[in-house]
């Protein structure tokens, strides 16, 4: 891969300008739409800001997702060992990453997200009554917002919520920005060899849940190694509760600091204003904020730039969803807006196959706490919040709230 | 308007069935589009369009006959 000369080129990612923790960082924005970053490791892969762009890359076959590939722009030394040690479809291409993601699909159509929201909303409703019924100030985080998403997937997935804390401790260590690969590691065989575990005892005694389904129809035919499988529901778990809690959390502190748009979504019975205002956050809030990664298999011409095979992709969806192109006024959150066609789940192949799931739980979430605790409001001042400024997903770290 | 999906592109995000449910469902057993209405009545061609937009794997193409344009 090229590189140019180290002044010119920013580093990334970029830190967030101060007292704009819902801002994408504003480095991002004086760029060129695609430019070259250097990154950790001193490699000088392409940024792509726009929302045209990124999403014309994002589906274009010639991008490929393999972190094998040389060129790929990994996040981080840990990032890179364990991508290389075990790889999940969300790091493989077309026709091995289709015939893997279908194994799982099947749980997440709108039909079956759509029979879970009675469980979703009783396990909601019992988070806020333990919330009122407990001590104040809290941290949402702990007492919701982690919650709510961790039950949700362990009844899916069918793996025990007493063990939440083993999984979304290990699952922080993995999404973080800067572990050791010693510790990244670890955590990632822990994880994987925990779950291993509950697929064997799926094996012997299947139950009605996804592990069950992946264990009797594609481990034990062969189809799918017991390795592979315990990667892919490593992949499931994190990514089912680690990216909506902080939605939960991150999205209740933008409304607390937005209040006329907290009003508009508390004081309405709309379901369509109410998955809009989800769309909408998901768009405002992009908490995968460190660039989709993928790698050039031919040359690109794209914006009056040659991206040449083998070059590594850095797709910017923070400053995708505040494309002015793309987004009138991009940068206030308004509840109202048409915010259909946000990247905040990617696009292309490897679009979020929760995505059913997390709009289900985050509509649930933002048309019931806030209703159920009208008075709900931050038990500590906005700078004082810690944000996850070093974590490949953002959200914030406490949330002490009080009502 | 003609509606065309391609399962083998599809990737099960169910953007078409909340986009226009009338048009598009699922199949049970992997996610993937399952056509309900390949010439859907004028009232829904938005819905569709906006369906074909979201589509995350651009699964869904749409042809308007020259007679049937816009219709």
């Amino acid at each position: 891969m090229a590189t140019a000369p180290a002044s010119t080129v920013p580093e990334y990612p970029m830190a967030r300008a101060a007292g704009c923790p819902f801002d994408p960082p504003q480095a991002l924005r004086t760029l060129a739409p695609v430019s070259r970053i250097r990154l950790w490791d001193g490699s000088t892969p392409w940024l792509i800001t726009r929302h045209a762009d990124t999403r014309a890359l994002l589906a274009d076959p010639r991008v490929s997702a393999d972190a094998r590939r040389e060129g790929y722009p990994h996040t981080s030394a840990a990032g890179r060992a364990r991508r290389t040690r075990g790889s999940t479809f969300i790091n493989m291409d077309d026709p091995d990453h289709a015939r893997l993601r279908r194994m799982v699909t099947g749980t997440f159509t709108i039909r079956r997200v759509d029979a879970l929201r009675p469980s979703i909303q009783r396990i909601v409703d019992e988070r806020i009554d333990a919330l009122l019924a407990g001590p104040r100030p809290v941290d949402l985080v702990q007492a919701f917002a982690l919650p709510v998403p961790s039950l949700v997937i362990c009844h899916l997935l069918g793996v025990p919520y007493a063990d939440h804390d083993f999984f979304q401790c290990r699952a922080r260590v993995l999404v973080s920005r800067d572990e050791t690969v010693e510790r990244a590691s670890a955590a990632q065989d822990e994880l994987t060899g925990y779950l291993d575990g509950i697929i064997a005892d799926k094996l012997a005694e299947p139950a009605d849940d996804l592990l069950s389904k992946l264990a009797g129809e594609h481990v034990a035919t062969g189809e799918l190694s017991r390795r592979d499988a315990a990667l892919m529901a490593m992949l499931l778990v994190i990514a089912g509760h680690e990216t909506t809690a902080n939605m939960i959390a991150l999205g209740t502190l933008a409304l607390l600091e937005h209040p006329d748009q907290l009003t508009a979504l508390r004081d309405t019975d709309d379901p369509a204003l109410i998955a809009g205002a989800v769309e909408e956050l998901l768009r405002y809030l992009t908490i995968t904020h460190s660039g989709r990664r993928r790698v050039a298999l031919q040359d690109i011409e794209i914006d009056g730039q040659t991206i040449h095979a083998g070059d590594g992709i850095v797709l910017a969806g923070d400053a995708a969803n505040r494309d002015e192109d793309a987004f009138s006024d991009a940068d206030r959150l308004d509840v109202h807006r048409d915010a259909g066609g946000h990247l905040a789940f990617g696009f292309g192949v490897h679009a979020c196959l929760g995505q059913p799931l997390a709009r289900a739980e985050l509509q649930i979430v933002y048309s019931t706490l806030y209703r159920r605790i009208p008075g709900l409001r931050l038990a500590a001042p906005l700078e004082q919040i810690p944000f996850k400024h070093d974590s490949n997903v953002y959200g914030v770290y406490e949330l002490p709230v009080t009502f | 308007m003609r509606v065309i999906v391609d399962q083998n592109k599809c990737v099960a995000s169910g953007q078409c069935v909340l986009a226009a449910g009338a048009v598009f469902d699922q199949h049970e057993e992997d996610g993937t589009v399952l056509l309900l209405n390949a010439s859907p009545p004028h009232e829904l061609h938005d819905a569709v369009r906006r369906a074909a937009a979201l589509c995350p794997a651009r699964a869904i193409s749409i042809r308007t006959s020259a007679r049937a344009l816009d219709t």
